[in-house]
């Protein structure tokens, strides 16, 4: 029985990782180089602070998946030699602003509690940052960390991912932009644009942002939308940043990677000068030393979101062996969906509960 | 900060842009020329306005040619900046660029790209060694430093070589040796092309007269060389090559390399402007037009950023897209554009006959198309053929998917000296046409600049 | 080598690369004045320490950057001017993981990161 993933990026290739480790057969199915990709543009987080305010099972299944990275990345390194360069002791979040930062403590210990406790995290004043993180400048006022927190490079995950799947005997088409599905029960057939054809019994559509069109043809209302999001990548320095925050990190080149605006602007991928600027400022206004620091590069990516923004796992209701996957945190949830969300494909007992991430609630 | 807003600016100050500024401000239209050197002239007249008669002398009278456009340029009304990093263009004609370390910004309703060409990479093995430059870098430094090499080899092919070497001859400074690498059949596949070619003969007599001095001067050509490697651990000590069958080595600790040169096409791609893959040259050029109008309809692209074509042609293109952009602007009439523009196009086409037997006589070596596995050709992250093979092996159909794979493309140069050497591999690798293996896609800033510069920025506009 | 083409005729400055004295006809690109006084090795990579040096003399290859007043700079592009102090980029040390630190704020902390 062969399982048909639509879809390479982070997301696809992990459930088809986590299938192929289960030795089932995988026939992945990615599109071309200029798509949308937000595998190849994400931040790199492995995040947790801050997720799920409202909704606790999001935060948890987050969590989970985070405990399972170590193994996830050491299975990879094994497999492919590839180190992704995974960190997880923990991150701090910066703020300038005295209000947001006490919303923010608000909401961190409503969701301590609503998780029943466990959820490390610690409110710094800038005295206290600063001994964690010297170089932070006179505008942060201070700040939350949590050893929850870690980051990876998600490029070379991507690229040990591919490796991988291969490595373990999964077919991986590049270049193949799907069209069309003809779908039945435990059938599904599906158009390339190049007229070639793919069939296989199950089929999981984990598209991004191409989930909109080809969705309906499963079954699913896949209301995804794109939210474009702006990242600065600096030259290589030596390095000084122990821990990421969700708008500053440095990447294992040396590189500091300060991120991430957010625009719904539609499908527009484009960078613009206003954004630059302001995620250079804020770069500047915690770091007043990289004020010299050339920026590289800049790029712009699209977050796949979902209405609420949280994903969605949702399994056809219309056609037997379909499923649809859908999150816009990608590298957190990649240890999940390589270990837990197999079962969930494939249907066998041990199933993760996902229940609060069906396409029921919209 | 108030914007200023102009009809055309231009960006490059070598000869197409020259020409595209003083034919615009002739014709009434507000101009501005944006350029990163100190003087106008681009590479090929760099610094002609203040070269002493010795530079002269040993750049000959094709590089005093430049005198008569900087003069022009210098009497016209456009504004001309110099030593700005322009890192930003929008579709909408908005240009951000640095000028002593601040980022400004102004606006146009059209826009000239006229950035010229680069070297074609040359990835050979030792090619990132100190000591090693581009042949063109060598000139640069004879027209800008003062300097010429001394007992350098020269390794690669090209006309451009010829006139580097003879230019080297006459400062006294021949090179040691011209390892050349066009081949017998090379020469044949043009020879059908030379019939076209007489049309521009003026340019295969300067070819051949430029050879003869190199005989005359007694430098040692070899010619259909292969194999080559530049040798050195720490800098470059010498170059060994094969030969008629023979393995040769020559010492050196310069070592210029020359392929033939390539549009600069940063700022057209980073436009996301159509581009079209050129068989005959073998890059990357943005679609235009014949009067350089790209696929935007506010962006033209002259000289030999729109294809290879000379200082020459480049000069009249300059004109022909200021002509295009002041009559799509409404400044001169239909009439003054047909009549204006029409000998124009005549000469260019007689400067451009050349073209076809040039490109084949000397095309870019098969070693430096199809680089052995262990030769680097990201010189930024260090990341090697062997290395863009396994990508492909793993389903990397593009160069964007190589680039995040393995950073090709992502060091400080942006992709400027690997790109197209990516694209061939890819192509190559994958069977796919190097245009649907496509090219790096290009984001701002063009140029490197400080975060301190950018925050800076917006508080300005709000002040 | 490169050797000079003619008896410079221009303003002589002084200037200071890696802790070294030059003199250069002022304007001249630094690039050149380095390599004209027998300098071809600017700086070492960031990923295999390899030595580096002008290459493009055009602004498009980045190998010969080195840093003035803290900024990362193309000497091909950057004039000598007198007093000018030029020094080589700090390599990131690729081996060297960032050091551990863990917060010393509060009892929390220590309770955070036992967590």
């Amino acid at each position: 029985m062969t399982t048909l993933i639509i879809g390479g990026g982070v997301v696809g290739l992990s459930i088809a990782f986590g299938l192929l480790q289960q030795g089932k057969s995988v026939l992945v199915l990615d599109g071309g180089d200029g798509d949308f990709r937000a595998s190849r543009g994400n931040f790199g987080l492995v995040w947790i602070q801050g997720k799920g305010v409202d909704c606790p099972s999001y935060s948890n299944w987050s969590r989970r998946s985070a405990g399972l990275w170590p193994g996830y990345a050491e299975d990879l390194k094994k497999l492919t030699g590839i180190d992704i360069s995974l960190s997880q002791k923990g991150g701090v979040d910066y703020f300038t602003d005295e209000t947001e930062l006490k919303d923010r403590i608000a909401a961190l210990e409503s969701l301590k509690q609503a998780v029943g406790g466990d959820y490390p995290f610690e409110v710094l004043d800038h005295s206290g940052l600063k001994k964690l993180v010297p170089e932070i400048g006179p505008k942060v006022i201070g700040g939350l960390y949590s050893p929850m927190d870690g980051h990876v490079n998600p490029l070379l995950l991507l690229q040990a991912l591919s490796s991988a799947v291969r490595r373990l005997g999964g077919d991986l088409r590049t270049g193949a932009q799907v069209v069309g599905i003809e779908a039945a029960d435990r059938a599904f057939s599906v158009r390339l644009a190049n007229g070639d054809r793919a069939e296989g019994e199950a089929i999981v559509l984990a598209a991004g942002l191409g989930a909109s069109e080809l969705g309906p043809e499963l079954g699913f209302k896949a209301p995804v939308r794109a939210q474009q999001g702006q990242v600065l990548i600096t030259e290589r320095l030596p390095f000084f940043l122990n821990y990421p925050s969700g708008t500053l990190r440095q990447v294992n080149e040396g590189g500091v990677q300060i991120g991430a605006s957010k625009a719904e602007i539609g499908a527009d991928d484009r960078e613009d000068l206003g954004t630059i600027a302001k995620l250079a400022r804020h770069a500047v206004d915690v770091f007043p030393h990289l004020a010299p620091v050339n920026l590289v590069r800049s790029w712009a990516a699209l977050r796949v979101m979902s209405p609420d923004g949280l994903p969605i796992y949702q399994r056809s209701t219309k056609y037997e062996g379909a499923r649809f996957v859908t999150c816009h945190s990608g590298i957190t949830l990649a240890a999940a969906h390589a270990r837990l969300l197999p079962d969930w494909v494939v249907g066998s007992n041990q199933v993760p509960d996902l229940s609060d991430f069906s396409e029921a609630r919209f | 900060m108030s914007r200023d807003i102009y009809d055309i600016a231009i960006i490059g100050a070598g000869p197409a842009g020259m020409a595209a500024a003083i034919e615009a401000d002739r014709r009434g239209a507000s101009v501005v020329l944006l350029d990163e050197q100190p003087r106008p002239g681009g590479q090929i007249y760099r610094n002609v306005g203040i070269a002493t008669p010795r530079q002269r002398e040993v750049l000959g009278q094709d590089y005093a040619k430049g005198d008569a456009l900087v003069t022009a340029l210098e009497r016209s009304g456009a504004k001309h900046l110099s030593d700005i990093t322009v890192w930003q263009i929008t579709g909408t004609g908005r240009i951000a660029y640095s000028r002593k370390n601040q980022a400004e910004q102004l606006e146009a309703r059209q826009v000239i790209v006229a950035t010229g060409a680069t070297e074609r990479p040359v990835p050979l093995p030792g090619w990132t060694l100190p000591g090693v430059l581009t042949a063109g870098a060598a000139q640069i430094l004879m027209k800008s430093g003062g300097l010429v090499a001394e007992d350098a080899v020269l390794v690669g092919s090209g006309p451009l070589l010829y006139l580097i070497a003879a230019q080297m001859v006459a400062a006294g400074s021949p090179p040691k040796a011209m390892i050349e690498t066009q081949t017998g059949s090379d020469l044949q596949a043009a020879m059908k092309h030379l019939g076209g070619a007489l049309r521009g003969w003026r340019y295969l007599a300067k070819g051949l007269s430029l050879i003869a001095q190199l005989k005359r001067a007694g430098v040692r050509r070899y010619t259909g060389a292969g194999d080559i490697k530049v040798l050195g651990s720490d800098r470059a000590e010498a170059v060994s090559f094969t030969w008629k069958g023979r393995e040769l080595r020559i010492e050196t600790d310069t070592v210029l390399l020359h392929q033939g040169v390539v549009p600069n096409t940063q700022i057209t791609r980073s436009l996301q402007l159509d581009h079209r893959y050129e068989e005959d040259q073998r890059c990357f050029v943005p679609v235009t037009d014949t009067f350089g109008l790209s696929s935007s309809p506010i962006v033209s692209v002259a000289g030999d950023g729109a294809g290879i074509g000379g200082a020459a042609v480049a000069a009249l293109s300059g004109q022909l897209a200021a002509l295009g952009a002041l009559h799509r602007l409404d400044l001169i009439t239909n009439e003054t554009f047909e009549t204006s523009s029409a000998p124009i196009l005549e000469t260019r086409a007689k400067e451009l006959a050349v073209r076809p037997f040039l490109d084949r006589a000397y095309p870019p070596s098969q070693q430096t198309l199809k680089p052995v596995d262990t030769t680097i050709i990201c010189r930024c992250e260090e990341v090697t053929a062997g290395d863009i093979r396994r990508y492909a092996a793993l389903g990397c159909k593009g160069p964007n998917q190589a680039k995040a794979f393995g950073r090709s493309g992502m060091g400080p140069c942006q992709g400027r000296y690997c790109g197209l050497t990516v694209t061939e591999i890819l192509s190559a690798e994958n069977g796919i046409s190097q245009q649907e293996t496509g090219a790096l896609r290009i984001r701002s800033p063009i140029k490197p600049v400080t975060l301190g510069e950018l925050a800076a920025y917006q508080e300005e506009e709000h002040a | 080598m490169f050797t000079p083409l003619e008896t410079a005729s221009g303003r002589q400055v002084t200037f200071n690369f890696d802790g070294r004295e030059f003199t250069a006809q002022e304007g001249t690109p630094l690039a050149a004045a380095l390599l004209g006084a027998g300098v071809s090795e600017f700086r070492s990579t960031p990923v295999s320490a390899s030595p580096r040096g002008p290459f493009c003399m055009m602004g498009a290859c980045f190998d010969c950057l080195v840093q003035i007043d803290d900024v990362t700079v193309q000497a091909c592009m950057t004039p000598v001017r007198d007093g000018l102090v030029v020094k080589r980029i700090p390599r990131p040390d690729v081996s060297a993981e960032p050091h551990d630190s863990a917060p010393q704020g509060s009892e929390n902390s220590r309770e955070a990161l036992r967590a």
